[in-house]
């Protein structure tokens, strides 16, 4: 039974390396005000934690997306992340103002911290949610993959706040333009006992944006473990390219080292939800699939006409993308 | 000295699911293997092993008597001593209530170790979370996501990780704890020599009574989530399948790609 003592939904708003709300805090924003509807129109507020005089920068921002409260810790020790102080804060404040339910996007950071600040809060949290509803106890019903996406869990939390984590472009953000007159609530950064053990000591960028490619492309190209080598790769950007698409691959192609790590979708990878998602000479394993398969139209092209991608493509064809697709680029040029 | 506390998992083997005709998972005759990136887990503290070879590492494991088949293994390895995490009572723990359980028994079994060393997913919950959990309990700080070891002492470790836009090279205070994301190097193989003393080795049991938890504290009982329903996630689409000639396929590659609004017709 839902407890009185806990009200509200609280939201927390990472910031990227370059200062950006991450699109997750929009997605579950959105999927927050949804729930809040059915919950009695309860405050849906963000948590965010920057370097001090920064506030004034994402004020408006708040106040477009319509956030009803924001709470915020403005430190210098808080520019960057560090478990320790983030999940003692954010530990404070849903002690403080007792939400229902805290939400995290499942970037690294996320998962970094939410399994901390829910160990501290004595509650459950269910990881990686591909659904979030309220049902008729007015409890917090978070469904997640689990055994590699076959199977689906739909969880509830006995404690409070009911916590979840969703991974970027699960949710779709529907709502645009709703203004709020948001109230900003200045919390104090006490990290009194807090030992900060752990130090960035440098940072190598790898992929130019932290906003991948991947996240925003409405068409991607995937390639998979039967492209066998670097050759298969250069036609599959080729190909890509052809057409305007952003490359992707499997993890098996990753794990042979045809393609980085940062474009690998799946369970261990990113999840995308283009347009049209053409997989070429992907088998289509649940990990895979569970990264891929909430895309709009999925082309699947495998030699083997048994491969599981066929059964969630909308178009399959089955043969040998080193035939077809020199082919295709023929009839392009 | 450097003392290890490495926790691993065993785990179905998920690319070997078979399902009832009331689409509930199969549990009999399935396949148990330790957990993927347990095996990375266990790779990044054996290589500490090899560079300080007084270093000594305790594996844990909650789970079935069965799983002893698995310490067997890893101890084969090369780790020094196993732990059996198990009692009827710790059943149908969730990721807090398992991560207090195996908090407690490391407090128990080396209480002063230095590094304790997770894999950073399992592959049947997949939540990442139970290595965040235990460096809780215990009072430790945690690196996930860690890809590299770069350096070690016995004060503090330096480490790699793999963000999402690019490497973080992070030092870390020991005691502490990683979540091994993926180590670069091959999978050892166990020698002969190692299968042998890992057969002669005694795998103690540790039950409730014996890390001083309250029944209300683990399994069903000390778990704040519970899974409502479980169902099988069907394919949502069907397709439709084309077996044609190169040139035909791609004829209808092109076909299909401009219906869609993807490409203008050449």
């Amino acid at each position: 039974m839902p407890n009185q003592e806990y009200s509200g939904i609280l939201i927390y708003a990472q910031l990227t390396r370059e200062h950006y709300i991450h699109t997750v805090f929009y997605e579950l924003l959105d999927k927050a005000k949804e729930l809040s509807k059915k919950l009695g129109g309860v405050d849906v507020s963000a948590v965010v934690m920057l370097k001090k005089g920064l506030i004034e920068k994402y004020k408006e921002s708040f106040q477009n997306m319509g956030v009803n409260k924001v709470f915020y810790f403005e430190d210098d020790v808080l520019d960057e992340y560090s478990a320790e102080y983030y999940s003692k804060l954010l530990t404070q404040l849903a002690q403080k103002i007792t939400p229902e339910i805290l939400l995290i996007g499942a970037t690294n950071q996320g998962r970094d911290l939410a399994p901390k600040v829910a160990a501290k809060l004595h509650t459950g949290l269910t990881a990686d949610c591909t659904e979030l509803d309220i049902n008729d106890d007015g409890q917090l019903a978070a469904t997640s993959p689990t055994f590699g996406g076959q199977l689906m869990a739909t969880i509830l939390c006995k404690n409070y706040p009911q916590m979840a984590t969703v991974r970027p472009n699960v949710f779709k953000v529907r709502t645009t333009d709703s203004y709020t007159d948001t109230e900003f609530i200045c919390c104090p950064t006490d990290l009194a006992g807090i030992e900060k053990n752990t130090q960035l000591i440098e940072f190598t960028k790898t992929i130019e944006n932290t906003i991948n490619d991947l996240d925003t492309a409405e068409i991607i190209v995937a390639g998979g473990k039967g492209l066998k080598n670097e050759k298969g790769f250069e036609l599959l950007n080729e190909f890509a390219k052809s057409i305007g698409a952003t490359t992707a691959a499997s993890r098996s192609a990753v794990e042979m080292g045809l393609a980085p790590q940062s474009i690998q979708i799946g369970q261990t990878g990113k999840t995308v939800r283009p347009k049209v998602y053409i997989a070429c000479a992907i088998s289509g394993a649940v990990q895979h699939t569970v990264g891929m398969s909430g895309s709009e139209y999925i082309i699947a092209i495998n030699t083997d006409k048994d491969a599981p991608i066929f059964d969630i493509a909308d178009t399959g064809i089955v043969g040998d993308f080193f035939e077809i697709i020199p082919e295709f680029l023929k009839n392009r040029h | 000295m450097i003392k290890i506390a490495l926790c691993i998992k065993q785990v179905p083997d998920t690319t070997d699911i078979k399902w009832t005709e009331h689409n509930t998972i199969q549990r009999e005759g399935v396949e148990s293997v330790i957990n993927p990136y347990d095996v990375y887990a266990t790779e990044f503290a054996l290589k500490i092993k090899s560079q300080a070879p007084d270093t000594y590492i305790t594996v844990f494991t909650m789970g079935p008597e069965q799983a002893k088949d698995m310490l067997r293994k890893v101890l084969a390895l090369g780790c020094d001593d196993a732990v059996l995490i198990s009692d009827k009572k710790f059943a149908g723990s969730d990721t807090w209530a398992t991560g207090l359980t195996i908090s407690k028994s490391i407090e128990k079994i080396m209480p002063d170790f230095d590094l304790v060393v997770c894999g950073q997913f399992a592959t049947d919950g997949d939540t990442a979370q139970t290595g965040v959990i235990i460096a809780n309990f215990l009072n430790i700080p945690h690196v996930t996501f860690v890809k590299e070891l770069t350096e070690f002492s016995e004060k503090a470790l330096i480490v790699t990780r793999q963000m999402e836009d690019g490497i973080e090279k992070v030092r870390v205070n020991l005691p502490a704890l990683v979540c091994i994301m993926k180590s670069d190097f091959e999978p050892k193989r166990a020698l002969i020599n190692g299968i042998i003393e890992a057969d002669r080795k005694e795998i103690k049991t540790l039950t409730i009574n014996d890390i001083g938890l309250k029944p209300e504290q683990t399994g069903i009982k000390g778990s704040p989530t519970f899974v409502k329903r479980a169902f099988r996630n069907l394919p949502s689409h069907n397709a439709q399948k084309y077996f044609l000639d190169p040139t035909e396929s791609a004829k209808l590659l092109e076909e299909k790609l401009t219906s869609l609004g993807v490409i203008k017709n050449a």
